[in-house]
């Protein structure tokens, strides 16, 4: 009895028990955000910040007569100019894109296949061949495409004594400015279908065929699928930054008939008071990519990226 | 479907060996399993019954030898053209289908009418008909190993095969499975084929028990007729415990071999001894071995010990004792006297055995 009632004493005492822990938890959920803090800051300061000044830009209106200089404005202009006079280079950025995200794929899927369930020793070398052109800048790797198509070259020159090539030339034209894309952002391509290849369980590759499947039913309705977190993942890492490129364009495509990349780059640096519509375009890039994402995701995707 | 062939009848291994490389995984062996039965391949990991499974699969080609159901021969065939199918032992369920659509599967494969229907049923006989719209990763261990069951008996396969089914299990839902794993086979008829390395398991479900050690296997029979007559060290110490030790056989009594161990004599019947001359080794189950404080009068076989250990398990009392050879016998007394015998560590005890209960197998072998 009596210890019973000192249990339920100590137990109902408000003095002790509930401002205790308080102190700990406080602790522990400063400790979480001083750790945010860095990275908050980063993003801060070179995310959010600049997104701002570039949205106040792309409304700016300029000062007529004085090139150069702008007053601040809500000028929706801008955007219209993004909108109707880039039209097509908006058009041709996500063709180019989605061309080469495609040509990626095709070239990435046995490529990374090979690599999950083939290599064998070989897969480590595999690896470093598909990663070691990272080890030179991307605008010398691409100076050396047009090397290789160019009119000198051997492909240019092979196909043309096949006369396989209509026109004569493969440099300076959208097929040199595709295949630029596709070959700089194809690791970008293989390495998430590999991973999510190589991390398939090989048991439940084998159960399709237990189940009746035969090697390309297996394929089609198994392993395939089962990649499909990369393959999601591999076409956003190579269709965004391919329809934001401008150096494959610049360096390999013809003098007319630029993508939105090239458009936006003219307009910051080479034409004066060139500043609003070239934010506007970057704008709308964002967003249109952002729009097509975000369907893509919802069309495609599966619980978890990669 | 093209090349699927339509087998029945018993499943025949015939001379069957896989090597890989110098390693020879499974060696020679010979396995007739009748239609029906629930077949247990037993053996610790590495002993080749996981590999002897896969080859009866397809998902392996034997080396040498012929993978036989009924009168087809299947060697050479692809997994998928075999009226065979697997319980994985991660499940191996497909994570980005449902679970209606994992069981589907296979009749989908076939272009059978119906194929949901059938996920259907085959989900109500294992009891997870209310998740069949989850995923894989939804489930739990014990759900997912339903799942896989029901993905293999929806096909109604002539052979279904089950590699280490219930391993990830924990003990209870183990036990729960295991009858009801056996209720499964004795409602669909099929042959089972379960490899396992857990005695306890091959003996409570199976029919016939093959045990495998080092890709042959060591002796095949049912459950009981193997743990009361081994015929190999292996399989006397693997299947259950075992007292055992070395010793020669000095000559016969009647019926019986007389061999003497470390100075103790043993009797073991002839049919039950597997050597007749030189060494042997005697063995005696832990059960059959009664302790008394005193010499009994008339018993067969005596040896004088000392008591090491006692440990009191409800049912039984279990007694480790040490005998004068130096080995250390294990004793299993079921608490059936009123009196308890109450022996404590360092009593000297009598041990006695009716010696129509001993075995004698050969000492070779590990």
């Amino acid at each position: 009895m009596s210890s019973l009632a000192q249990v339920s004493q100590v137990a109902g005492d408000p003095a002790v028990h509930p401002t205790a822990p308080a102190p700990e938890t406080q602790k522990r959920g400063w400790t979480a955000y001083l750790l945010l803090l860095p990275g908050a800051l980063w993003l801060g300061v070179f995310f959010v910040l600049p997104l701002v000044q570039l949205a106040t830009v792309s409304l700016q209106s300029r000062y007529p007569g004085f090139p150069g200089y702008y007053y601040r404005d809500v000028n929706l202009d801008n955007y219209v100019s993004a909108l109707t006079d880039y039209a097509p280079h908006f058009a041709r950025s996500f063709l180019y894109a989605g061309l080469a995200t495609f040509l990626a794929f095709v070239v990435a899927y046995p490529l990374a296949y090979a690599m999950a369930f083939k290599a064998g020793r070989w897969r480590n070398l595999m690896m470093i061949c598909v990663i070691a052109p990272f080890f030179t800048s991307f605008i010398l790797r691409t100076f050396a495409w047009s090397q290789i198509l160019a009119d000198e070259g051997w492909v240019a020159g092979t196909l043309n004594f096949l006369h396989l090539l209509p026109g004569g030339h493969i440099i300076n034209t959208p097929v040199a400015v595709i295949a630029g894309l596709t070959y700089n952002f194809l690791p970008f391509m293989v390495l998430p279908i590999y991973a999510s290849l190589e991390r398939a369980d090989p048991r439940v590759i084998e159960a399709g065929g237990d189940l009746y499947a035969n090697g390309f039913t297996t394929f089609r309705t198994v392993t395939l699928p089962m990649s499909m977190p990369g393959v999601l993942a591999g076409t956003l890492l190579t269709f965004i930054p391919a329809a934001g490129d401008f150096v494959n364009m610049e360096l390999l495509g013809p003098q007319r008939g630029k993508m939105v990349g090239n458009v936006i780059n003219d307009q910051f640096l080479a034409i004066p008071g060139g500043y609003p519509v070239a934010s506007a375009l970057s704008f709308t890039l964002m967003a249109a990519i952002l729009v097509m994402v975000f369907l893509y995701v919802r069309r495609f995707g599966t619980e978890e990226l990669v | 479907m093209a090349g699927f062939r339509e087998a029945r009848g018993d499943l025949k291994l015939d001379s069957v060996t896989k090597a890989f490389g110098d390693f020879t995984a499974v060696d020679d062996i010979d396995l007739d399993v009748p239609r029906g039965s629930f077949f247990a391949l037993l053996g610790p990991s590495g002993c080749g019954k996981t590999t002897t499974l896969r080859m009866i699969a397809g998902l392996e080609q034997p080396t040498a030898g012929r993978v036989m159901i009924g009168d087809t021969d299947l060697t050479g065939s692809r997994p998928y053209e075999r009226p065979v199918n697997t319980v994985f032992q991660s499940y191996a369920l497909f994570p980005h289908l449902t679970i209606r659509d994992n069981v589907a599967f296979g009749p989908k494969r076939r272009k059978e009418k119906e194929a949901a229907a059938r996920a259907d049923d085959a989900l109500e006989l294992v009891q997870m008909t209310q998740f069949a719209g989850r995923k894989p990763a939804q489930l739990s261990g014990g759900q997912q190993q339903r799942v896989a069951l029901a993905r293999a008996l929806v096909n109604h396969p002539e052979v279904l095969l089950l590699d280490e089914p219930l391993g990830a299990l924990d003990l209870k839902l183990r036990r729960e499975m295991q009858v009801e794993l056996k209720r499964i086979q004795t409602e669909v008829g099929l042959t089972f084929i379960h490899v396992t390395h857990d005695q306890e398991e091959a003996m409570t479900m199976a029919d016939t028990v093959a045990v495998m050690n080092k890709g042959h296997i060591e002796q095949l029979g049912a459950p009981a007729a193997l743990y009361d007559l081994p015929r190999t060290r292996f399989v006397a110490n693997f299947l259950g415990q075992a007292n055992t030790g070395v010793g020669t056989i000095k000559g016969t009594d009647g019926d019986h071999l007389v061999a003497d161990v470390l100075g103790t004599p043993v009797k073991i019947l002839k049919s039950r001894s597997q050597v007749h001359d030189g060494e042997v080794l005697f063995g005696v189950r832990p059960e059959k071995v009664t302790v008394s404080r005193s010499q009994p009068e008339g018993a067969g076989n005596d040896v004088k010990g000392v008591v090491r250990d006692v440990s009191f398990l409800g049912v039984a009392t279990s007694y480790l004792v040490d005998m004068p050879s130096g080995a250390t016998w294990s004793c299993y007394e079921q608490n059936l006297d009123v009196e308890p015998l109450d022996l404590r560590p360092g009593d000297a005890v009598w041990l006695t055995w009716n010696p129509g209960h001993a075995f004698g197998v050969p000492v070779d072998e590990s």
